[in-house]
């Protein structure tokens, strides 16, 4: 996409086209503007009309939060913002050298990673098709860099099959494929697919069978200059008398389905991960603290609300500081309440049977990672690996090298483990010291280096973070529940990760702010 | 391993410390016996299967935590006075607790339900809960 460079924001340009052109000729002016896909995005807010002073108090420093305020601060509101932790961003975070962790229970973790060194517990990756973040970034100066996610030499892992040894992934992915092509290609050689594919098209399947699956001259998948080209050499091309290459010997198909290693071959695929994705430089927490440079005089830290009021044309938050201190509260005519369904409904409020209801069915996912340091970068240095993620079968399910930084002499963090369901409820309920054990055990089986070159390790568990009490939002019924919770609900919106369908996502945290926002101002300005 | 979370759980309360994950540091808990399926808990009887999920978050000895919410002690519970409220809370979720009857079976949740009702103190081990029962209020 092209970022707005030139003062009209695309949103009104839109409205311009829609109205004067109708529908048709605004989606393709979407289109050729590279909105009418992925993220609903519609460009930046441009709020007119008088607000009269309307106050507005929001509920969470996170990114839907400081959204809110941003945009409407901007367009003229007065704007107060109440956040429970120290610093703003909430799952958008990060945890480097000299952070102190105390998750629910006591258990203190001192982060100590070297310099530049760190880990997201939260979101970790910025996908191209989620305009709303990139814009912010852009518009905020937060500098972004290339996230690997397919790397073709890293592993696929699975503990039952190929002896426990991991593959790389370049050879299970050709493998996989070039079978795949060449059964393809014998059913349509005994003209078996006659009733769905012309004559023609078979001529023209077969050709892109052959590419597709690195087949020979017969289109056979076999060991070979055509398999090798793709899943690597036995002995590698170089240079001089010792030039000449040796072919790899390809796996069986019968071997690839059995070992189950396919299972991850497509995760690089989803639309979200496809490349090119992003990560912010030195930690996605600088998308946070640029949020807080733009809006941190509006929040108020370390307030934790205990009730909130709706009395007549107002709505009013009670708050207790929670490094001691005289209750208090704020009082605003309307309210965007970000605080997450886990937390929210715990508080004593007043919102409606309908939206009480909807607040206590929602519950949150477990979700577990872990960060290592190890002493060097063997992952680079013995393994050629750059980027990217190994997938395994075991407990920490995948490892991802870090995407910055190659070829440093220095330390470097791997996320170690990337837990959810049974196995993050397990990883949860040990201690911190132990969850690195477990961590190394199990990755211990893929990197034999990980005992010799660890130095430090950091582990969250997000049922016991302390202000969220879970990773998203999960719906009991959403096709139900979805819109009811999307309405002014006294004088109240909810926004977050939550209400959105990019749970888990910065970007529906931010989208599902910009349409709150944009509702709100549309009562204020039209009443 | 019982005695040995409770002097923990003793330790942690009068001084929680900084844990330092340095190289070498011995191991608490015997975890054999753990992560040995993706999607369900393996552990069997009440107080491995409490301190293998459970624990995580009302605590090994059942005290609960408080954050911006909170997670109920389950030591002096009277909820727990009978079995059903437990069962139906492990079954579908409640508020910030998510339902775990997708990785527990009625064994499992039968067997902890009568754990936690007869621990941390309690002693509502009248009417105990069958793998009957969970079943019924699946």
């Amino acid at each position: 996409m092209t970022f707005n460079s030139d003062g009209i924001s695309r949103r009104s340009l839109l409205s311009m086209i829609g109205a004067v052109a109708g529908a048709g000729a605004m989606y393709s002016a979407m289109s050729t503007m590279g909105l009418a896909q992925g993220s609903n995005y519609a460009g930046r807010l441009d709020l007119q009309g008088d607000v009269n002073g309307t106050r507005v108090l929001i509920l969470g420093a996170g990114l839907a939060g400081m959204t809110a305020a941003y945009e409407l601060r901007a367009a003229g509101y007065q704007v107060q913002v109440l956040e429970f932790r120290e610093k703003a961003g909430g799952r958008c975070w990060t945890l480097r050298g000299g952070d102190r962790y105390t998750e629910l229970g006591g258990d203190t973790q001192d982060v100590t990673f070297s310099e530049g060194n760190y880990l997201n517990p939260g979101p970790w990756r910025i996908p191209s098709d989620h305009y709303a973040v990139l814009d912010y970034c852009k518009r905020f100066g937060v500098k972004l860099e290339p996230f690997i996610q397919v790397n073709y030499n890293a592993y696929l892992h699975n503990t039952a099959s190929f002896d426990g040894q991991p593959q790389r992934f370049k050879e299970i992915s050709t493998d996989f494929r070039g079978h795949v092509a060449e059964l393809l290609a014998k059913v349509v050689d005994q003209q078996a697919l006659d009733a769905d594919v012309t004559e023609a098209d078979a001529q023209l399947l077969m050709d892109a069978l052959k590419r597709y699956g690195a087949l020979n001259d017969e289109m056979e998948y076999v060991t070979g200059e055509a398999s090798s080209a793709y899943r690597g050499w036995a002995v590698p091309e170089g240079g001089g008398t010792t030039g000449r290459p040796e072919p790899s010997e390809v796996h069986p198909l019968s071997v690839i389905l059995q070992s189950n290693l396919w299972r991850n071959l497509t995760a690089g695929d989803n639309l979200h991960m496809q490349s090119t994705i992003f990560q912010p430089v030195g930690g996605m927490d600088q998308i946070a603290q640029a949020f807080e440079r733009e809006v941190g005089e509006l929040i108020t830290f370390q307030a934790k609300v205990t009730r909130i009021r709706h009395e007549g044309n107002t709505v009013t938050a009670t708050w207790v500081p929670t490094d001691g201190g005289e209750e208090q509260t704020e009082t605003a005519d309307y309210c965007i309440c970000t605080i997450p369904f886990s937390i929210l409904g715990q508080i004593d409020h007043d919102f409606s049977p309908r939206m009480s209801g909807i607040i206590d069915s929602m519950y949150y996912a477990s979700s577990f990672k872990c960060g290592l340091e190890f002493k060097r970068r063997f992952w680079e240095q013995d393994e050629h690996i750059y980027g990217g993620i190994s997938y395994t079968n075991l407990p920490i399910s995948l490892i991802s090298y870090p995407s910055n930084d190659y070829f440093s002499d220095g330390p470097g963090v791997l996320l170690a483990a990337y837990s959810w369901g049974a196995s993050s409820y397990q990883f949860n309920a040990l201690p911190p010291a132990d969850r690195i054990e477990a961590v190394l055990d199990y990755g211990s089986q893929i990197h034999p280096q990980y005992r010799d070159e660890f130095v430090s390790g950091v582990s969250v568990g997000w049922h016991k973070v302390p202000w969220v009490l879970g990773c998203y939002g999960i719906w009991k019924d959403r096709d139900a529940d979805y819109m009811d919770a999307t309405v002014m609900d006294g004088r109240t919106l909810m926004a977050g990760e939550h209400i959105s369908y990019l749970p888990a996502w910065m970007e529906g945290a931010i989208l599902s702010a910009l349409d709150a926002v944009e509702r709100l101002h549309v009562t204020v300005t039209e009443s | 391993m019982n005695r040995m979370m409770t002097v923990m759980a003793a330790l942690l309360t009068l001084t929680p410390p900084a844990v330092a994950q340095e190289a070498g540091q011995a191991s608490m808990i015997d975890r054999a016996g753990w992560f040995e399926n993706p999607s369900r808990l393996t552990q069997s009887g009440g107080q491995d299967v409490y301190e293998a999920i459970c624990a995580a978050c009302h605590m090994p000895e059942g005290e609960g935590a408080s954050g911006a919410g909170d997670y109920p002690a389950l030591a002096g519970n009277e909820n727990l006075l009978m079995p059903d409220y437990a069962i139906y809370v492990i079954l579908n979720g409640q508020k910030a607790m998510p339902p775990l009857g997708g990785v527990l079976d009625d064994t499992q949740i039968a067997d902890v339900v009568n754990y936690i009702r007869t621990s941390f103190g309690n002693d509502f081990a009248e009417d105990p809960a069958t793998p009957e029962h969970v079943a019924d209020a699946r």
